[in-house]
């Protein structure tokens, strides 16, 4: 434990200045249509985004997706929305999921500002199904959109489930010579469907 | 060590930049690429009505943080403690490079896959894992080119920036089995997810470093892209997180402010595709964080360079500045490169980094794009002030110092000398201006000689205005 109390008290050696911490929630910018900017950031990162009345509307859109079609694996934990052909609390081990082509899974809210989906490992045994799937289609309610990141920090308590993120758009990289290529190590495409009205 | 060994240099920026230079289509192609990322962060900015307000806030957050720097820490600890986190401190990079040989040893660890980290750059760990038989690998894409280059990151976000494309090609050709004269960024990229998928897959523990750590809740946040560092850590059972002691904030709410600006002002993203938000270990797994001072807390004492802490080292300060873009990041002999490395570099040894504050035309863009308000450029200048002060600088650069001030203060002397300097540009054959000694002729001509002086140009044009006016 020293070099816990000789990093604290080095800190504490420098008496500095005392500064206010600033209100912070007044700062976000809001928007006329919400969605129609939550749509098109979703399409400027990547995405695409699908509109469905209900849960029966969403599974037949899900079902005619390329990325559907073509995926011999599939998960969704999502009733009635697509399907499953495997079990994902019968693998032990996270490392199954290899070669797994679409998963369907349900984001707790989205963000307009930046196109985001926050999404928890609540109920799936293994949280990179997130990554590890060649295609991810995220299911949103509609009425759950947020203006800006500090509505969106507003509703997190990181209390079961503890653990969380924002999605926006599939996975990608600019690394060679600064060419976006989408489908870096993680999902190539991301679909987000929002729900309902 | 030059360029060419891709390794931060021990050289002056000046001599370090020579082979970078020397190429000039080179310079300019790596200038444009790098111009066409803060184009990308000005088109986000604009976007966002609010952004100086965000960046006061930002700053005001992070002065906030710093001023209760020990107990934000205590109250950390206490809450990740409490979320089932191993929480280890390391007052500098030995103790950081131990304290994850530790877990892994105790693990039985053989192979790692790391996401981009900074902190783990600075503190050496690749090296030092290899020296003890563990096989580290870089999954972030431009992280993994360099590394398979035997090079380190040019740059804190895009570390590949200074290679091309048919290099890029040649080198998976020659390591990957890749076709032979394939340059397609797609065909690479995929090759390499290929590549690092198997590398996922036999992993025994993963490495992040931290973008935010939350002192209210005991959690952190990383940011990427490539959804390399979520692979990493949901894949292994074992994640370690290594962190600088200036990552934390006090509130969750906070992120609001901070993750709106990273990615705006790292590559033009309103939001990085995965912002992952960690409390605690996953079902049946174990979760580490090192916190790391190396440095830091000194830095904290000093009044003058203390906002570099506030840095969320998004490398807008890069992107912007004229003499990186034009000097490439090897150049710099800190891990860091930049305005804001060489803010860094001369408080962790400014004998083997004095340079570095020289390395800017003080232009002060840098200061403008920061998101966080750090006032680089003024700091820049400080630097200099300090290390003129402490007898640093090279006999050559202290006495044309002491000659310039000299002649400024006097105006004959002033006049004089002007006078000279145009006679001698005038007269002198080239080889009596262009020689060693003159250091800033290398690569450039001086610009030819006026006939007349600013001052006589001014009382002239001052008598013809007096004359028109009658």
């Amino acid at each position: 434990m020293s070099s816990r109390d000789d990093m604290l008290r080095a800190i504490r050696a420098h008496a500095l200045p005392d500064a206010p911490l600033p209100k912070t929630t007044a700062l976000g910018v809001r928007y006329d249509d919400p969605t129609a900017q939550f749509v098109k950031l979703v399409e400027a990162v990547g995405g695409a985004v699908l509109h469905a009345r209900d849960a029966a509307d969403a599974d037949a859109q899900i079902r005619q997706l390329e990325v559907f079609q073509t995926s011999q694996r599939r998960y969704s934990n999502l009733p009635g929305i697509g399907e499953s052909t495997f079990d994902l609390d019968a693998l032990a081990r996270p490392h199954e999921l290899a070669g797994t082509g679409v998963s369907i899974l349900g984001g707790e809210f989205a963000v307009a500002e930046n196109g985001a989906v926050w999404a928890t490992d609540a109920g799936l045994k293994h949280r990179a199904i997130y990554f590890i799937s060649e295609y991810l289609v995220l299911v949103v309610p509609a009425r759950e959109l947020v203006h800006n990141m500090h509505d969106a920090y507003a509703r997190l308590s990181f209390e079961n489930p503890a653990y969380g993120l924002f999605i926006s758009g599939p996975s990608k990289t600019a690394d060679i010579e600064q060419s976006l290529v989408i489908g870096a190590q993680g999902p190539r495409s991301l679909h987000v469907v929002l729900l309902g009205d | 060590m030059s360029v060419a060994d891709g390794q931060p240099t021990t050289q002056t920026h000046p001599k370090a930049a020579l082979p970078f230079v020397a190429n000039d289509e080179r310079a300019h192609w790596h200038d444009k690429a790098l111009w066409f990322v803060r184009h990308k962060r000005d088109v986000a900015v604009h976007a966002v009505p609010e952004w100086e307000q965000l960046r006061e806030a930002a700053s005001q957050i992070k002065a906030h943080t710093m001023a209760h720097l020990a107990d934000y820490l205590e109250q950390f600890e206490a809450n990740a403690k409490q979320r089932g986190v191993h929480v280890h401190w390391a007052a500098d990079a030995a103790e950081h490079n131990e304290a994850v040989l530790r877990i892994l040893q105790r693990h039985g660890a053989k192979k790692v896959v790391k996401s981009k980290s900074m902190l783990t750059e600075e503190c050496h760990l690749n090296p030092f894992l290899e020296r003890h038989g563990i096989e580290v690998i870089d999954t972030d894409l431009g992280e993994r080119i360099v590394q398979m280059r035997h090079e380190t990151p040019s740059h804190i976000v895009l570390p590949a920036i200074h290679i091309k494309k048919e290099e890029v090609g040649q080198l998976f050709h020659e390591q990957l089995g890749t076709d032979e004269g394939a340059d397609d960024a797609k065909y690479l990229t995929e090759a390499a997810r290929q590549h690092l998928q198997q590398k996922f897959h036999d992993a025994d523990v993963g490495i992040t470093g931290v973008n935010f750590a939350i002192a209210a809740t005991g959690g952190f946040v990383v940011c990427t892209n490539e959804g390399n560092a979520d692979l990493g850590t949901s894949l292994p059972p074992v994640h370690i997180a290594c962190m600088g002691i200036e990552k934390l904030i006090p509130r969750a709410s906070d992120l609001g402010v901070f993750l709106r600006m990273l990615a705006r002002s790292a590559t033009g993203q309103p939001i990085t595709a995965y912002s992952t938000h960690y409390h605690g270990p996953k079902a049946g797994g174990e979760l580490h964080i090192v916190l790391v001072d190396n440095g830091r807390s000194d830095v904290l004492g000093q009044e003058k360079f203390r906002r570099s802490l506030n840095c969320i080292r998004c490398g807008a300060c890069m992107n912007t500045c004229p003499v990186y873009r034009r000097s490439g990041g090897h150049s710099y002999s800190y891990t860091v490169p930049g305005p804001i490395g060489s803010v860094l570099a001369p408080s962790r040894g400014m004998k083997e980094h004095y340079s570095l504050p020289y390395a800017s035309s003080l232009c002060g863009s840098c200061t403008d794009v920061c998101p966080v308000k750090i006032d680089l450029h003024h700091q820049l200048l400080a630097w200099r002030g300090e290390i003129a002060r402490q007898k640093v600088l090279p006999w050559s650069k202290r006495t044309s110092m002491k000659l310039g001030g000299w002649l400024f203060r006097s105006p004959a002397l002033f006049r004089l000398a002007g006078w000279s300097g145009r006679l001698a540009l005038r007269l002198l054959p080239r080889w009596a201006i262009y020689h060693r000694f003159n250091v800033w002729g290398r690569q450039r001509d001086l610009p030819p000689a006026p006939k007349q002086s600013f001052r006589a140009l001014y009382r002239e044009h001052q008598q013809r205005r007096r004359s028109d006016g009658e």
